[in-house]
């Protein structure tokens, strides 16, 4: 076991400097002037442009350049920007609550999704099965924002004034439900349907056929055989979608005025900031990365079968 | 005599489907004693194996439908029991093994957990108990170094230990019957023999009867006590074993048996029996093996031929019965 | 080197798009059935003809491109006539969808607009599954290093989550104040979505096409010296045809919705084209009082991809050899 982590580890390491370096090119190396815009409506001042090219080491070959900053961030400098703020203060502020965000959303997406998914799984056809059909298929199909705009104006003050829906500036878990809610809601119609899947394949297989024969009580063989196999794919599933959710959370603070990851990245591109960007996307993709290590592991954890090679 | 340990009487089971309606059994009856093995012999699609997980209540209904008979365990009918009473006496009074024990057991949990769970869940033994069991279970079985496999995973066996493993989770409850459906099939020979040793050892040593389902002729002649042969959803010929061998009573047993390869007979062609099985939804009028039948006649096609009782236990379902048992 | 779970990943649709696709590339070798057996594809094209949802979405599907073809076919009116004094103006006899803040139609516009949104959706569908196809089949079929190298860079690309990746690749292309002419932003917009999501595909063909691989009726080709390219293309492709299929036309419908998005951000389509995405972006200040502005196009766009998804879904279940 000890093995395979090692290699996934090391597997991960080249993609993460492919993807960075990237990433990197694409902030630096691509635009023509990456000091437009920067003082105002003024070209800048040749000695500003030229301390700052020092810090940034911008003479450097890119190559070189590339590997000063990721030098810098494994020891957690992130940069200052070009108005001096420093971005390792401005992402620690900003991180926790887009993590609190994703997490939240993906112990919804996991609560309702899997519920959704074992109900209808163990009961096909009827009532309840083509309800819950017809809504993931329709909660896939909305854009996020859609369903964000939406829940906000029709549970809000203007609406049917269920709930408070402003989020402010450090906010609690409670606010953070209703937007966890609707960052989740693509990914949790998918948990579903994963779920309902699985349970019907595994219905029908030989060890659950074993269980019964041995008269095993019905909620022993459906709560222990089926789920413990049956949850495999969509766990594994809950803890990539950690991973991505990072990313995709930049809209659902758009719509909610969160002050997470996703604002800050808004501004720094609104702004040029090339630091703030390549600071923080360098940032979930690692934690990207990680995640779906994680999951390769935890796969292992859960299969007995692929532990062992 | 005493009364046999199960009774399976007049059984009728169809499968209602889109394509049709499959009568997959019409009319099985059999009966086994303690202490005895029947071996349940056919091709497949006779039903053997529904017959079994008939008995055992693990049958999907729907779209499976029992549509008449009865099957007495102890003297009682599980057909008319309720749900939570059948599911009592699985295990308990009544263990079934199967033929892939790569699929039959949890691939997620170990042999270990799931021999305790017999004894934990439903013995209400402690943690402590029903380890030091189900170790005592795969030493019974064989499995050298039982305490250290006990915490192993169904995979990590080889096919031959996976099957012992899951003998010894069937015995954990110490059934009066034991139905072996296929356990040999899907074992290298010399396998099998050692696990139909060990079968036959467990069953005398706990007086258990065992309903032996099988196709493979050689494993019959070596474990069981009576066969009973099926073919279309029916039994065609009940026998002891070595009457059976000596003196088929069906035609279709007489050209299961002339199919054999036999090593005295070199440099001939293998004898086979003509034909596929019938259809289960469209069963030949008259006799069902008709079509394939070397010594069918008229009456064949018209009539199903009904149960000739040839003495002393033996029966057969052939119009000309008793010439095809004189001949041999 | 196995990756448990790891063809489907990126954003949830389209993981929903790369799901259950695998086993369609398992050839169909059932000889075990007495009856004559007809091909995949006749089989599928039965099963499909009868089921409602099938229909109902291709239905909607044909409605989506005569408004994109035709848009005049569905309104006279004219969607670049502005009229101030009708500027956010609710929805009325007159004006189905009411008036946007400079006083369009808004029924007009979203008529006019389907062009921009479909052809985004298909021009990027058909770049992906081209970059995504060409790269799987040569890591399939080539020496281990070959795809080893192939699916670390698949790798790099998948590991920037699509939203991130948009927003680093749209605005470095155009500064947040320029404005890119009509085919320059369609194109970059194309470009963004297949860069960030022919990993996906990749990994589809790839498993695909090591699977086919695998099959006796390769071996025997390759044992009377066929040429690769023969190979590929009468024994390959026809086996890993069925999963892209269905991914193309589930990713097809999760692209347009990637378009309203981008354009929601800023970053995607933006005026003067018309499309789904565009009409969404200007509503966004003026949610709160003029909801009809962004509630119409969004519904338009949830309904189209809703029938590209219910499409795909039910291709799937057609082609899938488990329900045989």
């Amino acid at each position: 076991m000890g093995r395979y982590v090692l290699r996934r580890l090391l597997q991960l390491i080249p993609v993460f400097l492919g993807t960075t370096f990237l990433i990197y090119a694409l902030v630096w190396a691509i635009p023509q002037d990456p000091f437009s815009g920067k003082c105002g409506q003024r070209p800048c001042d040749p000695s500003y442009i030229a301390e700052m090219s020092q810090k940034l080491n911008l003479n450097d070959p890119l190559l070189v350049q590339y590997f000063k900053y990721i030098g810098n961030l494994l020891t957690g400098n992130f940069g200052t920007t070009f108005n001096g703020v420093s971005v390792g203060e401005q992402i620690s502020i900003s991180w926790p609550i887009t993590f609190k965000l994703g997490i939240i959303a993906v112990i919804i997406e996991a609560v309702i999704g899997i519920i959704a998914g074992v109900l209808t799984g163990l009961r096909k056809q009827g009532f309840l099965d083509n309800l819950v059909l017809v809504s993931t298929l329709f909660l896939i199909s909305l854009p996020v924002f859609v369903t964000g705009f939406v829940l906000r104006l029709y549970l809000g003050p203007q609406g049917f004034d269920i709930m408070d829906t402003s989020v402010g500036s450090d906010p609690t878990i409670g606010e953070l439900i209703l937007p966890g809610f609707v960052l989740g809601s693509l990914s949790m119609a998918y948990v579903a349907r994963l779920t309902r899947t699985s349970i019907v394949e595994n219905r029908r297989s030989d060890y659950v056929r074993t269980a019964i024969a041995k008269g095993q009580p019905q909620t022993r063989v459906v709560g222990v055989h089926l789920l413990r196999n049956s949850l495999i794919p969509v766990i594994t599933f809950l803890g990539t979608d950690l991973g991505s959710l990072m990313g995709g959370a930049i809209v659902t603070e758009g719509v909610f005025n969160i002050n997470g990851i996703g604002g800050l990245i808004f501004r720094g591109i609104q702004e040029k900031e090339g630091v703030m960007v390549t600071g923080i996307v360098t940032l979930l993709v690692l934690v990207y990365l990680l995640a779906s290590l994680l999951v390769d592991l935890l796969y292992a954890v859960l299969d007995p079968r692929i532990r062992y090679e | 005599m005493t009364q046999p340990l199960l009774e399976v009487e007049d059984l009728h089971v169809e499968f209602r489907t889109h394509d049709g309606v499959a009568k997959v059994l019409n009319g099985v009856s059999y009966h086994v004693s303690a202490g005895e093995t029947l071996a349940v012999l056919g091709e497949s699609g006779s039903g053997k194996s529904v017959t079994a997980q008939t008995i055992m209540g693990i049958l999907d209904m729907p779209p499976a439908f029992i549509t008449n008979g009865s099957i007495k365990f102890r003297g009682e009918d599980l057909l008319k029991k309720s749900a939570e009473e059948r599911r009592e006496v699985r295990g308990e009074g009544i263990a079934m093994i199967f033929q892939d024990a790569l699929s039959a057991l949890n691939p997620v949990f170990t042999v270990g957990f799931q021999i305790e769970e017999q004894l934990k869940v439903r013995r209400g033994m402690s943690k402590a108990d029903a380890r030091k069991r189900a170790v005592e279970l795969l030493d019974q079985v064989k499995i050298p170094n039982a305490k250290g496999r006990i915490s192993d995973y169904p995979h990590q066996f080889s096919g031959g230990m996976r099957q012992r493993a899951m003998i010894a989770m069937s015995l954990a409850l110490d059934p009066e019957l034991l139905i072996a459906d296929e356990p040999t099939t899907a074992l290298d020979v010399t396998v099998q023999a050692q696990i139909m040793d060990l079968l036959a050892e467990i069953q005398s040593e706990r007086d258990m009867g065992m309903i032996l389902i099988t196709h493979d002729l050689g494993v019959v002649a070596d474990v069981a006590d009576r066969i009973s042969v099926m073919y279309a959803g029916r039994i065609v010929e009940h026998a002891d074993v070595y009457e059976l061998f000596r003196a088929p009573g069906h035609p279709y047993t007489e050209s299961l048996l002339e199919s054999l390869p036999r090593l005295d007979l070199k440099g001939q062609e293998l004898k086979t029996i003509k034909g596929l099985p019938p259809s289960l939804t469209n069963i030949p009028p008259g006799c069902p093996f008709n079509p394939r039948c070397p010594r069918a006649f008229d009456r064949c096609v018209t009539e199903v031929p009904t149960v000739h009782n040839l003495g002393m236990g033996r029966t057969s379902r052939c119009h000309i019965a008793e010439e095809v048992v004189a001949r041999g | 080197m196995s990756d448990p779970g790891s063809v489907s990943g990126g954003t949830g649709l389209e993981a929903a798009a790369a799901a259950g696709v695998d086993q369609l590339s398992h050839v169909d070798d059932s000889s075990q059935k007495q009856r004559k057996p007809r091909s995949l594809w006749s089989d599928a094209w039965g099963e499909l003809r009868r089921k409602p949802t099938f229909i109902i979405s291709l239905v909607i599907i044909l409605i989506v491109v005569l408004m994109a073809i035709w848009p005049s076919l569905f309104t006279s009116v004219d969607p670049r006539h502005a009229n101030l004094d009708k500027s956010l103006q609710k929805p009325s006899a007159e004006a189905w969808f009411g008036y946007d803040l400079q006083g369009y139609d808004v029924y007009a516009r979203a008529m006019y607009g389907a062009r921009a949104s479909l052809l985004v959706g298909i021009f990027s569908t058909i770049l992906t599954v081209l970059i995504g196809s060409f790269v799987g089949i040569i890591a399939g079929y080539a020496k281990t290093w070959i795809d080893s190298l192939l699916s670390r860079f698949a790798d790099i690309f998948a590991g920037i989550p699509f939203v991130l990746g948009a927003i680093v690749i749209l605005t470095t292309l155009n500064a947040p104040n320029e404005n890119p002419g009509v085919v320059r932003i369609v194109t970059q917009v194309v470009l963004s979505i297949a860069v960030l999501s022919w990993p996906v595909v990749m990994r589809i063909m790839r498993s695909a096409t090591l699977v086919a691989k695998q099959q006796d009726y390769v071996k025997a080709a390759r044992g009377l010296g066929a040429s690769p390219m023969r190979i590929v293309f009468r024994h390959l492709l026809p086996n890993t045809i069925a999963p892209v299929l269905v991914y193309g036309t589930i990713a097809l419908g999760a692209f347009i919705g990637a378009e309203a998005t981008l354009a929601f951000l800023g970053i995607g389509l933006r005026p003067p084209v018309v499309s789904w995405g565009v009409m969404i972006s200007e509503s966004r200040d003026y949610f709160q009082s003029a909801p009809h502005m962004l509630l119409f196009p969004a519904g338009f766009v949830t309904v189209t991809v809703l029938a590209f998804v219910m499409l795909g879904d039910a291709v799937r279940d057609a082609l899938d050899p488990k329900s045989r």
